[in-house]
């Protein structure tokens, strides 16, 4: 065999050198992230295992005390335990973390995608609902619907579920819009799929990313929301365990039992930390390789 | 190409030369000791493929490779060590001297400022006229470089220029310090045909003129063989062949540069299958041990796996037959059987 | 040709408005619009390969996506087997997405960064039907070594290979579902030299083996003559000239065509020339001369020219060029 003929009997390319099947290997923020995120979830699901009393058991014996063996965060103004109290509202708090923002990303990502993928004037449409909602501060309208609602949980809920699927409409119709454009969507189109086919299989892996890393933000902000809304009084209603509620308990002993309100605040930084890291490891984990 | 440098004023004599990148997965060599001679007035042509170190190689000269880059050997102008210059020194030395133009005629130029302008700023970095000198030099810049009414085109911005009169626009600057070399990396690859016809023919006609020498950097065959005097073609960081153009298109002595020519359609090949080369060019982390062509070549041995062979000094070959054909090295171990080979890609036979 | 053509185009315009600014409005700026395809006819035949080739702005890559059906045309028609293809909706259109596939230019955004290359093709395999379930893998592997990939790379995403290796996933994207026309829009374009020539060859020995009918755009006009049966020249929206690869190469009967041979690079060094083959710039898309398109720009225009916009006529044997001087490049 002539070396001419050897080139020409092994035209089939040369395999890619092998590598090896790398599993994601977790960065510093995602581990931490799950990890302060895991250990709070096990608070909520289980909070007897930490918590020492009842989150509304009344101890008259033991008022306003600060931190000590038997009350690791001290007490309250009814001799309630601080620990526990921080403790059972976690459970509260990342209900209102999860459900404050599930029908907004569902709801918006596809509302988002629908809007990204015809443009024209759905996208002009949605683009003056963008503005009237952006014109208000988020804050405000939200404690406006409450007010109009009426305070608890389930009322706040509606009030970030009305307002709060426009930022993740807006997230996902940039995404989709520029997926739209790429060469892979023509190519999903001159194969004749059809229109939810190229959306929901095609576009919408590719443009979801910036609105799952929004989302994790999202729900950090969403706990600050119901406690100052629980501060506010319009949240969670006392008894109930709920760190905003918690720190508007202690607002008139800040001076002489500081802990009151410092312990659920360092819950709400720590649970608004935990899903920040999350969200920048996830930011990094799903940025498609090229 | 390990000859006596030629120290002649305009001429460029390179030796050596390597640049390196840093980088976290240790350091990537995109250009692995290439020696260039370029006579005064020679155009030479840098054909290869991406990732070959041939846009590096051209950066390099005038150490326009930024950190974490880093850059070894000689670059000899006119016999003075370009590698060795105080950055005072080589400023003088660039634009002046030698000039650069780039790919991109869309970027390359300030999009903030008038065209007149931005020649003006070179022709007062380089010269020592005055304003009104300056303003009629611009003109003519302009003419010479062939865009119709120069005078009223020096006020435009470079967004009302087209692709090709912004390559136009930007040679003009490069020719503002009347340089000795000009070095030009794909300066026609973003033109349409027409335009790359004519830009081409420019800068045939400028070296003509001004008696300039250019390198010139591509991927495409066939503006080497339009357009130079001499050609060097790289293949992962190396040189690989060189030689007059017209010896080396009609008998390639490396098989890189063989395939390279086979895989362009020719007339009369019509619709058979064209001479291709196997695999994709290397990346910069991994460029494989003994002859970095060795897994898509069809010639390679056990000494190709073993040792990367040196440029060296071929024969002339058929081609030369009668004339003289001097300057032709390549750096293959099979260089004769290469050029036995051809570059007609045989018909396969029916299984 | 006597065959009716398996697809023809018939006049057909597309115009790309450009938005109109509030100040565009107020100083009563009338629209504007890029005038990509200004009233093309072109037939294409079965079993054949007809290269489209111009440069920037010429409307080669609108024509490709209008014949896909990926935008539809202002006025004129395009028709596959007769049958206008605006006009195709629900199952009609879906059969015509499977006999009409594309491969496209960008090997790094025409396919899916998320989908595995089996995902790829089984979609296509079950949405059209294809196969029974139970073969699709078989189905799969064989696609694969059609386009000469290695069995293993079904179960790797598109960043893990080449550009040269993306573009035959596309190919083998587009040959899942056994279309009658692959319409390839600068399908090597973005490839290394080297590289070209392997997925040339690839498409060469597909297009003889399956009795391909294929559309195949570019601007590097060695490639369309290497690749091609017949050539269509186009300039600024319009067909110049349309022959036989030979014919059309070697005696042009469009002075465009004559410019753009010339202008393109030789590999033979012997054939070098000192002046260039066209003046001038290319005219912009949203200005289209009047008259012939090229008579900025031609050498031999005259009075007429600037006028009088010339129609696709017969020329030589099979051959149609849209030129006033009838006699241009005929043998004297």
């Amino acid at each position: 065999m002539t070396a001419a003929e050897d080139l020409l009997s092994r035209r089939r390319p040369a395999p890619r050198r092998f590598r090896p099947p790398s599993l994601p290997r977790p960065s510093p923020a995602l581990a931490g992230g799950l990890a302060i995120l895991a250990a709070l979830l096990v608070l909520a699901l289980v909070p007897g295992l930490v918590a020492p009393y009842a989150p509304a058991a009344f101890d008259y014996r033991a008022i306003l005390k600060p931190p000590s063996f038997a009350h690791p965060f001290g007490t309250d103004n009814f001799g309630r335990d601080i620990l526990s109290r921080t403790v059972w509202a976690t459970r509260v708090d990342l209900q209102i973390a999860l459900f404050g923002t599930l029908v907004p990303v569902v709801f918006g990502t596809l509302a988002g995608a629908v809007v990204g993928y015809y443009g024209g004037w759905v996208e002009a449409l949605f683009g003056r609902v963008v503005d009237a909602v952006v014109t208000f501060p988020f804050l405000v309208l939200v404690i406006a619907i409450v007010a109009v609602l009426g305070p608890g949980l389930f009322n706040l809920y509606i009030a970030v579920s009305v307002v709060g699927w426009v930022f993740y409409a807006r997230i996902v119709a940039a995404g989709v819009a520029l997926q739209r454009r790429l060469d892979y969507a023509a190519a999903a189109r001159v194969m004749g799929y059809s229109t939810p086919r190229i959306v929901l299989r095609h576009l919408l892996p590719n443009a979801v990313s910036a609105a799952i890393v929004y989302w994790m933000t999202d729900m950090a902000l969403c706990i600050l929301l119901g406690s100052s809304l629980g501060y506010l009084g319009l949240g969670a209603q006392p008894p109930t365990a709920e760190w905003g509620v918690l720190i508007a308990d202690g607002k008139n002993y800040m001076n002489t039992a500081w802990w009151i309100s410092i312990f659920p605040g360092v819950a709400i930084v720590l649970a608004g930390l935990g899903f920040s890291l999350l969200g920048d490891g996830l930011a990094d984990l799903l940025r498609p390789k090229r | 190409m390990t000859g006596v440098a030629d120290t002649r004023p305009g001429a460029l004599a390179v030796r050596g030369l390597r640049t390196v990148f840093a980088s976290p997965a240790g350091p990537l060599t995109a250009v692995d000791g290439v020696d260039l001679d370029l006579a005064p007035g020679e155009i030479l042509g840098l054909v290869g493929e991406s990732g070959s170190g041939k846009s590096v190689t051209l950066r390099s000269l005038l150490r326009l490779v930024r950190p974490p880059g880093r850059i070894a050997g000689e670059v000899l102008w006119g016999g003075r060590d370009l590698l060795g210059l105080r950055p005072g020194e080589l400023r003088r030395v660039r634009g002046r001297e030698i000039a650069t133009v780039f790919q991109e005629p869309m970027t390359a130029l300030n999009p903030v400022l008038t065209v007149g302008r931005q020649i003006d700023e070179s022709l007062r970095a380089h010269t020592g006229l005055d304003a009104r000198g300056r303003r009629a030099r611009g003109v003519d810049l302009l003419d010479l470089v062939g865009i119709p009414a120069p005078a009223t085109r020096l006020a435009d911005y470079p967004h009302q220029f087209s692709g090709g009169m912004r390559q136009r626009a930007m040679i003009a600057i490069a020719l503002a310090g009347e340089p000795r070399l000009l070095l030009a990396d794909e300066p026609t690859t973003a033109l349409d045909v027409t335009i790359q016809d004519q830009i081409l023919k420019l800068i045939l006609a400028l070296r003509a003129r001004l008696g300039m020498g250019v390198i010139l950097v591509t991927h495409d065959l066939g503006v080497v063989a339009q357009s130079c005097d001499r050609v060097a073609v790289m293949y992962a960081g190396r040189i690989v062949e060189t030689g007059p153009v017209a010896a080396l298109f009609a008998e390639p002595r490396h098989a890189y540069t063989r395939g390279l020519i086979g895989s362009v359609p020719r007339a009369g090949g019509e619709r058979r299958p064209l001479l291709s080369i196997d695999g994709t060019p290397p990346g910069l982390g991994a460029r494989p041990a003994g002859c970095a062509f060795h897994p898509r070549c069809g010639f390679a041995t056990d000494a190709c796996r073993r040792e990367a062979p040196p440029l060296a000094a071929v024969a002339p070959g058929r081609e030369a037959a009668g004339r003289e054909a001097p300057g032709r090295e390549a750096a293959c171990w099979h260089h004769a059987a290469v050029a036995a080979a051809g570059i007609e890609a045989p018909v396969p036979e029916p299984a | 040709m006597s065959a009716a053509p398996l697809l023809s185009l018939e006049d057909v315009v597309v115009r790309f408005p450009l938005r109109r600014t509030v100040m565009d409005r107020l100083a009563r700026r009338p629209a504007r619009a890029v005038h990509a395809l200004n009233g093309v006819r072109l037939d294409l035949h079965r079993g054949e390969t007809l290269g489209l080739v111009g440069e920037s702005g010429c409307g080669k890559s609108t024509l490709a996506r209008a014949v896909v059906r990926l935008l539809d045309p202002d006025d004129g028609r395009v028709r596959f087997e007769g049958q206008d293809i605006a006009g195709l909706v629900g199952a009609a259109r879906r059969g015509f997405n499977k006999r009409v596939q594309m491969v496209f230019q960008d090997p790094y955004g025409s396919l899916n960064p998320r989908m595995t290359v089996r995902q790829v093709l089984h979609e296509a395999l079950s949405v059209h039907r294809m196969r029974p379930r139970a073969a699709i893998p078989g189905r799969i592997a064989e696609l694969l070594d059609l386009v000469r990939l290695p069995p293993d790379s079904a179960d790797r995403l598109p960043h893990q290979f080449s550009g040269g290796q993306r573009q035959r996933i596309g190919i083998a994207r587009a040959l899942a579902v056994e279309p009658d026309l692959l319409v390839a829009d600068e399908l090597v374009s973005a490839l290394d030299v080297s590289v070209q020539a392997q997925v040339v060859n690839l498409l060469l020995d597909l297009q003889g083996r399956l009795g391909l009918t294929v559309l195949f755009v570019a601007h590097d006009l060695r490639l369309v003559r290497h690749i091609s049966h017949r050539v269509a020249v186009m300039y600024l929206g319009s067909v110049m000239e349309v022959g036989d690869t030979e014919a059309l190469f070697s005696a042009p009967r469009h002075p465009y065509t004559r410019a753009l041979l010339d202008a393109a690079p030789d590999l033979d060094p012997a054939r070098r020339t000192a002046v260039a083959a066209a003046r001038g710039e290319l005219p912009s898309p949203l200005a289209v001369p009047s008259g012939c398109p090229f008579h900025t720009r031609c050498p031999h225009a005259f009075d007429r020219c600037r006028t009088e916009r010339p129609v696709l006529a017969p020329r030589g044997p099979a051959g149609r060029a849209a030129c006033h001087l009838e006699g241009f490049g005929a043998p004297a």
